[in-house]
């Protein structure tokens, strides 16, 4: 399956991806309205220390260890490959972000868990963290 | 009747197994035998249920459509009487039995009750472990109700926030004297008990109830209780009864190898019923935690269609908030260690031979599992820069080629 990779070499910190990601799952038309002077919740986030940068989000692991440990039944992997969450069923216990390796499960605005779902359920389509990285530090393809 | 997979127990380790033999067998007929009249639901949500953060259609681990398309016929409220290992049969509570090529025994855990004098002369009195006892304890409960509930471990705890401003009052007692005794230190505790104590929740600690009088209970100290309801969460005991009366090996649960086998020939154990190894403490102990049921079962499942697993790596580890208060727990608390406060977050890490054992967060667990991670795969502490992720853990602590592993290709 095709998923987001990240090169931390090319990654300039700038955290567009963040405000992209945010965007793309705001449910809005306009970017700053949805933005401006709000708390953000992107389901990517960028990590930065001593010169070194790079963004994580979900895995969406072969063998993913938050389904197998989510006590609610809200998340799956299908045969798509892509590991979703059904946020009508999640009760914000955070068993996903107590065994998820990458710390790649965030929490929303209730509390509860969020995560990258590659723009496939939001109107993006796309990964909107990929489209919108300047430098190609984030790209969506597939490797082994 | 025969039906080549059999699995006793229609809990979240019965869904483990089923996806797990699916992985390797996509057609051989598999029987779920459940005492419950409803399919695979969530356990821990039923605490939710009476707060209304979930409902009954939600709460079921998998859609209704799952059991047709992996081909599993499932019976609803019957009951396991007996394992006959020579046979290879189950009989069922109508006197019929049925027979199997590989069996799970996924019976999970049943309430304990101490003995406790008077209990009988209780009326309104409930365990708190099925969804059928938070219905029937959500029918006993009025605006008025005194609730008295014994126990303040994860079971007592999430009843009482359940019911929270739906009675009229919640008082819990334990004998230990902190609450949640089984996963926190007394100092982690203490946060809960204050948080628990500014929502009105009355705790007792230090204490037990010597005998019951009707709506009464006098405790050890000599003081008493009045209540209208009773919860029993004293805590629970792994359900053996089938393996054992079949000749199977019993520690404190049903004992298993790596691979979920029993002693008996293709008779496999998953879930609450059973021992773990764990690794953090390198002991045998039963953790009755979903994940855990859920692994073990997959593992099971994958091996009793003769493929093969092994689950070897089995962490105590609890993620639960109680009014908003979040607590993270894993592993085991020994060795060197590290404590970091911060506004609204404890954390305490525990180091033992340079490597990551087990920790407690209490607050913001924001990324909690990438310490869980370090403890599951023993990670050498020198292999990570350890003192940048005490406070805040991040993938920045490993090295370049480890990230690039982890983020840059299929994981």
């Amino acid at each position: 399956m095709k998923r987001v990779y990240v090169n931390e070499k090319w990654c300039l910190g700038c955290r567009l991806c963040e405000y992209n990601c945010a965007f793309a799952n705001s449910g809005e038309k306009d970017m700053v309205k949805a933005l401006k002077g709000k708390k953000i919740y992107p389901r990517i986030r960028v990590d930065e220390h001593d010169g070194i940068t790079f963004a994580v989000s979900c895995r969406h692991c072969e063998d993913p260890i938050c389904v197998k440990s989510c006590i609610a039944g809200a998340l799956s992997k299908e045969g798509d490959g892509m590991v979703k969450l059904d946020r009508t069923k999640c009760v914000g216990c955070l068993t996903c972000v107590l065994v998820c390796p990458y710390g790649a499960v965030v929490q929303d605005e209730r509390g509860a868990a969020l995560k990258c779902e590659l723009c496939l359920t939001n109107t993006a389509g796309y990964p909107a963290c990929v489209k919108g990285c300047p430098n190609a530090a984030i790209v969506y393809e597939e490797r082994d | 009747m025969i039906s080549k997979y059999v699995i006793i127990g229609g809990g979240v380790a019965s869904t483990g197994c089923i996806e797990g033999i699916r992985k390797v067998d996509p057609s051989g007929g598999i029987t779920l035998i459940t005492a419950e009249p409803y399919l695979t639901y969530c356990r821990p949500l039923i605490s939710y249920l009476l707060e209304g953060k979930t409902t009954l259609e939600k709460m079921l681990y998998r859609p209704e459509s799952f059991y047709e398309k992996n081909g599993v016929r499932v019976m609803l409220a019957t009951k396991s009487e007996r394992i006959d290992p020579e046979r290879k049969t189950v009989m069922l509570s109508d006197g019929t039995s049925i027979g199997y090529e590989k069996l799970l025994c996924a019976t999970g855990s049943v309430p304990f009750v101490p003995p406790f004098e008077g209990l009988d002369t209780v009326k309104s009195k409930f365990s708190f472990l099925t969804l059928d006892d938070a219905l029937e304890l959500e029918r006993a409960i009025t605006p008025e109700s005194r609730v008295f509930i014994v126990g303040a471990g994860l079971i007592g705890l999430k009843c009482a926030e359940g019911i929270h401003g739906r009675v009229g009052s919640i008082t819990v007692c334990d004998l230990a004297p902190q609450v949640l005794a089984s996963i926190l230190d007394s100092d982690s505790a203490n946060i809960v008990e204050e948080t628990l104590q500014s929502h009105g929740i009355n705790l007792i600690l230090g204490d037990t109830v010597a005998k019951f009088e009707e709506n009464v209970a006098i405790l050890q100290s000599g003081a008493s209780v009045e209540f209208d309801v009773l919860v029993l969460a004293v805590g629970v005991r792994p359900n053996v009864a089938l393996v054992r009366d079949a000749g199977g090996k019993i520690g404190r649960g049903i004992i298993v190898d790596d691979t979920m086998l029993t002693s008996l020939p293709d008779v496999y154990a998953a879930g609450d019923c059973t021992e773990s190894f764990d690794i953090t403490s390198s002991s045998s102990r039963v953790l009755a935690i979903l994940p855990n049921a859920y692994m073990q079962g997959e593992c099971a499942g994958i091996n009793m269609a003769e493929g093969y697993s092994s689950y070897a790596n089995a962490v105590p580890m609890n993620s639960v908030g109680f009014f908003g208060l979040h607590i993270a727990t894993a592993g085991t608390y020994t060795g060197e260690l590290h404590e970091i406060r911060t506004p609204g977050c404890l954390k305490k890490l525990y180091v033992n031979e340079g490597r990551l054992v087990g920790f407690i967060i209490i607050g913001d667990t924001t990324r909690a599992g990438i310490y869980t991670s370090l403890i599951r795969n023993k990670t050498p502490l020198d292999e990570i820069d350890f003192e940048l992720i005490k406070n805040y853990p991040s993938l920045m602590a490993f090295s370049g080629n480890s990230r690039l592993k982890m983020l840059g290709g299929v994981v």
